[in-house]
């Protein structure tokens, strides 16, 4: 009896194996980014709005008036520091044609008009959603967020944060490509 | 000398009590908005819906202890849905269709959440069966089983 070893009884091994398992599992969730909640709305019609534009006085844009085309819509802020990270990425994509609208969050209409004439005007529209209402609507909790509508008026793809240059090219890009081609 | 010394320290004993009082006075506010209600059911609804839903930007919060400027507007929300009549599942279905299921802290029974469910119970269960096993194989061995040579042995080494 006490001459079996190691080998002759696998019992031995059972906390071994469950501690694996249990640090395997932690050390998966230690990748995961708790603060990126996925969206409900991907696969789902686009949310309406109806907001004012910036700087056109009464004039207001409603998502019926987006939906036919496909577009990006970019909610930002002037106080929104990680906004400046991605803002060169959303020029360099509306210089090569991408049709991305600006959602300006709880900002003041000067501080809006500022930053696009500082940093560049990436924007076909600009909407203000003052209240942040719209943004409720969208499933927006921070800023910057990005979705892309296809020509259906649907949700493809929504990016939490500032956008990153492979997020451009791999998702962004891609289906602007996608998109292109269909019509 | 001495004296104007403990003036400034007073002083500062002062202001560091005012901070103080300041600080924790601010994190205690963070729900209490001036709200009117119709009735008291009404207004029972709304703190059991901002205590059940998780703010997303600060995720182990809800909505009542948030400052966040998004608990706010969700507070505000769930407030003006009480005041017209919503019902706690019509609030809580327009919350997860715009932030997922995420946003409740009470996640829903579903395949996809027994483990989540009833784990702790599945674990306690195993952990039972271990402890009955044991005891029992212990109890098996420990029994009076010694032989007459064994017991012949074991009186010799006491002796010596």
């Amino acid at each position: 009896m006490r001459e079996r070893g190691l080998f002759t009884r696998p019992k031995f091994l059972i906390p071994f194996i469950v501690f694996i398992a249990v640090a395997g599992f932690f050390a998966a969730g230690l990748r995961l980014d708790s603060t990126v909640v996925p969206s409900p709305l991907i696969g789902k019609v686009a949310p309406a709005f109806t907001l004012p534009v910036l700087d056109q006085g009464d004039l207001t844009l409603s998502t019926d008036q987006l939906t036919g085309g496909f577009y990006v819509l970019n909610v930002w802020a002037s106080w929104c520091l990680a906004c400046r990270d991605e803002h060169a990425i959303l020029v360099d994509l509306s210089e090569r044609g991408v049709p991305i609208a600006g959602l300006n969050y709880k900002d003041k209409a000067e501080d809006a008009r500022r930053w696009l004439r500082d940093w560049g005007n990436p924007y076909f529209v600009t909407v203000v959603d003052q209240d942040g209402a719209a943004a409720i609507d969208w499933g927006v909790y921070g800023v910057p967020e990005t979705f892309v509508v296809d020509a259906q008026g649907v949700i493809r793809y929504k990016h939490i944060g500032p956008i990153t240059q492979e997020v451009a090219q791999r998702e962004i890009l891609s289906l602007w490509n996608a998109s292109k081609q269909q019509s | 000398m001495e004296r104007k010394q403990t003036t400034i320290l007073n002083n500062v004993q002062h202001l560091f009590c005012a901070l103080m009082f300041l600080i924790f006075s601010l994190s205690a506010n963070a729900a209490t908005e001036v709200l009117e209600f119709d009735s008291t059911q009404q207004e029972q609804q709304y703190h059991e819906l901002i205590d059940e839903l998780r703010c997303l930007v600060c995720q182990n919060q809800n909505l009542a202890d948030s400052n966040a400027a998004l608990a706010q507007d969700l507070r505000e929300r769930t407030y003006q849905m009480v005041r017209s009549g919503d019902s706690s599942d019509e609030i809580v279905d327009y919350m997860v269709a715009r932030y997922g299921e995420f946003i409740m802290y009470r996640p829903p029974l579903r395949a996809s959440t027994y483990l989540l469910w009833f784990g702790p119970l599945v674990f306690l269960l195993l952990a039972v069966l271990t402890v009955v096993l044991y005891w029992r194989r212990t109890r098996r061995n420990t029994g009076d089983k010694l032989d007459a040579a064994s017991r012949q042995k074991v009186r010799q080494l006491l002796d010596d």
